[in-house]
């Protein structure tokens, strides 16, 4: 079953006719995700890679049963994007744009809640790689070979370093029922806890990798549904313990600015709470194998 | 993006918060001509850098002449000035303010900023101000007033009363400060601010609210529709390695180590840093080359980073997702080349290209380490150090 993407959810792109949208889709496509069309304001009627372009969300939502938006809309424009994908009626929107100013993510957290829970959006990132279940479908921008298919979750800020953790799993012969990018910057959609509780929820999800870096709370929040909450194991790593205080690493939200946000701290953290931390990432993989096979010999 | 402190008592100002008066100097006569020009018998003299602690590095004073005034910013003017925040260069001093002293009868704190929990504007406020917020929170934390703002609403004036009262003001202060309140919401709102702060806000002798410093920090990502913003950037107050790589589409942060950095990726360049910091070593450098790197943007970082002279090993790893390791494996040779590097380098390519990329590395006939693995690239960045002096 996976988490957020299947074989069967039908994905549009917004922002398809795009250079960096249609090279996208067409790798989706390839590696068989279920791309129905695409969205782009004032092409409406063209086609794109043999899928129908629509003006506007609501009426690929309509006409082809749109339930997933992929968004690759330029930061001025990302947050409408988003917004309009809510308001018609998709149930997972996945925006990869980077540089959307942190007011406007303000509104699209504060819009997102005016639906009631039943017909409410569930956003990932932005500044993400995106998601993918292996073998069944992705959207986003991750090289999809690296990934084996198999039950172990992955939610990561970072793109890179989640394609790190998925190597070295398949390294070692574990593979991915689904990996998240949750995204670098310091309002997402959707949080680390927010990821845990659908990987806690799934069948086809054995244990979860969590990749953390410094900046935010969400990693305390997440710990905290771990201990109390989970019963499948959580390995987690946290990126940054070199980072100076109070400069930004990349990430808009990579940044250290309180108590609670730095490497340490968060590692000091996630343990107290019994999550496993790899010292360091290239022990990401080993340190999974690890908790899988003391879970197995219990 | 920071600004100066005369730039934004300036902004706010406009929004109705009451600043002193006062007047821009770009020489230490001209300081001395701002004195007379303002009137009265005392001045504050102020250094513009993108930096607190200020007042503790001696760039403040409090003068009693016009005399004095210009006297104290010729000692200012050109000097790299050290405040607890900066790095160990400093920051260059080219403006001064002056303006009119203030009769203090207690200061206050008063901060806007982006609270990620709630992932909305909140306020944080003290009846202790004066000293730097991490302080406050260190030794004073039960002063600190929070108070989140809805962004669909806006800053209410029952909640700015509210926190007026909290923080112990009186008459006509609680409207004071309600206008305040409201001027730094509206200032941040409108303009995409990060971060408003006054530190202090004081009350003087005469029982007036008055904004005695002024920090405000804003959004990057929203540049682009704030434009008489975006004209306020001083380079100066930059580290030049950082804007010149930002101007190529590189995220640089220079440190203190020897070991360069070249990583596609935040979270895996923080990664990288972290593991070479465990195999003993000190990275020198943040440095993300973004996505679809071309080899001239590798060509690129290779300057960027080289530009630090404690650099004495180079280490790059890239794991391609939309990159693409052979443009990666072209550039590093082509940089090799270019800029003449004599010293080691340490390559890690994997994902998208990786065997063609591979190949290009090992083709090349250079003195290029190769690695499999991040701990391996580490490890042999560290081991390929020249041997220090003990």
């Amino acid at each position: 079953m996976a988490i957020l993407i299947t074989e069967s959810t039908r994905v549009i792109v917004q922002g398809m006719s795009g250079r960096i949208g249609s090279f996208h889709a067409a790798d989706m496509i390839k590696h068989g995700t279920n791309v129905v069309g695409g969205v782009t304001p004032g092409k409406g009627g063209e086609t794109v890679l043999d899928r129908p372009l629509f003006n506007t969300v609501r009426e690929a939502v309509e006409q082809v049963g749109a339930e997933a938006s992929l968004i690759f809309v330029p930061p001025p424009f990302a947050a409408d994007a988003i917004m309009e994908a809510a308001d018609a009626g998709i149930k997972t929107a996945v925006c990869v744009t980077d540089g959307i100013p942190s007011q406007d993510m303000m509104r699209v957290k504060r819009f997102l809640r005016r639906y009631p829970e039943t017909r409410k959006m569930r956003l990932i990132g932005p500044n993400c790689a995106g998601i993918i279940s292996p073998g069944k479908g992705f959207m986003g921008i991750m090289p999809p070979h690296i990934y084996m298919p198999g039950r172990i979750g992955i939610v990561g800020r970072s793109g890179t370093l989640g394609y790190e953790a998925a190597a070295q799993m398949k390294a070692l012969g574990i593979g991915v029922s689904t990996s998240v990018g949750i995204g670098g910057d310091p309002i997402n959609g959707s949080s680390f806890r927010d990821i845990l509780e659908l990987f806690e929820a799934d069948p086809e999800t054995d244990a979860v990798m969590m990749i953390g870096e410094i900046g935010g709370p969400q990693e305390a929040e997440a710990a905290a549904y771990a201990r109390d909450q989970m019963r499948k194991p959580v390995v987690a790593y946290i990126a940054g313990l070199s980072a100076p205080k109070g400069r930004k690493m990349g990430h808009a939200g990579a940044i250290v600015s309180a108590f609670g946000e730095s490497a340490q701290e968060k590692v000091e953290i996630l343990a107290a709470a019994g999550i496993t931390v790899a010292p360091n990432p290239s022990a990401m993989g080993e340190t999974m194998a690890r908790v899988l096979a003391h879970r197995k010999a219990a | 993006m920071d600004i100066h402190e005369y730039q934004a008592k300036e902004i706010l100002a406009r929004f109705g918060v009451p600043v002193p008066r006062g007047g821009l100097a770009y020489s230490p006569e001209q300081a001395g001509y701002r004195a007379r020009e303002l009137g009265g018998n005392a001045w504050v003299v102020k250094a513009q850098i993108h930096s607190g602690g200020r007042g503790a590095a001696g760039g403040v004073k409090l003068c009693k002449t016009p005399d004095e005034v210009h006297a104290f910013a010729a000692t200012l003017f050109g000097k790299q000035l050290v405040t607890k925040q900066t790095d160990a260069n400093g920051k260059g001093v080219y403006r001064v303010w002056v303006e009119g002293a203030s009769d203090i009868a207690q200061e206050l704190y008063l901060g806007f900023v982006l609270d990620r929990k709630s992932e909305r504007i909140m306020i944080v406020a003290s009846a202790h101000g004066g000293m730097e917020i991490e302080d406050l929170a260190d030794n004073d934390p039960t002063s600190l007033r929070r108070m989140t703002i809805d962004p669909a609403v806006g800053l209410s004036e029952f909640q700015a009363r509210e926190l007026a009262f909290q923080l112990g003001l009186k008459g006509g202060q609680i409207a004071q400060m309600v206008t305040t309140l409201r001027a730094c919401y509206r200032a941040y709102r409108d303009l995409d601010a990060v971060m408003v702060e006054i530190n202090p806000l004081v009350i003087t002798r005469s029982g007036d609210l008055v904004a005695l410093d002024a920090k405000m920090s804003f959004d990057t990502n929203a540049l682009f529709r704030q434009p008489q913003i975006a004209e306020l950037r001083d380079r100066s107050q930059e580290d030049p390695r950082e804007s010149t790589a930002g101007d190529h589409g590189l995220s640089y942060v220079g440190l203190e180590g020897d070991i360069g950095c070249i990583i596609n990726g935040a979270g895996l360049a923080m990664a990288t840093m972290d593991m070479i910091k465990l195999a003993g070593g000190e990275p020198a450098n943040f440095l993300d080359i973004g996505g679809g790197a071309s080899p001239e943007r590798v060509v690129r970082a290779f300057r960027t980073v080289l530009a630090d002279g404690n650099v004495s090993v180079i280490l790059v790893n890239i794991f391609a997702g939309i990159n693409r390791c052979d443009w990666v494996a072209q550039g590093v040779v082509q940089a090799y080349k270019e800029v003449g590097l004599t010293i080691p380098v340490v390559v890690r390519l994997a994902g998208t290209n990786v065997e063609e990329g591979k190949a290009i590395i090992d083709n090349s006939g250079l003195p290029l380490i190769s690695a499999d693995s991040l701990a391996e690239a580490a490890a042999a960045a560290v081991a390929a150090r020249p041997r220090q002096a003990a």
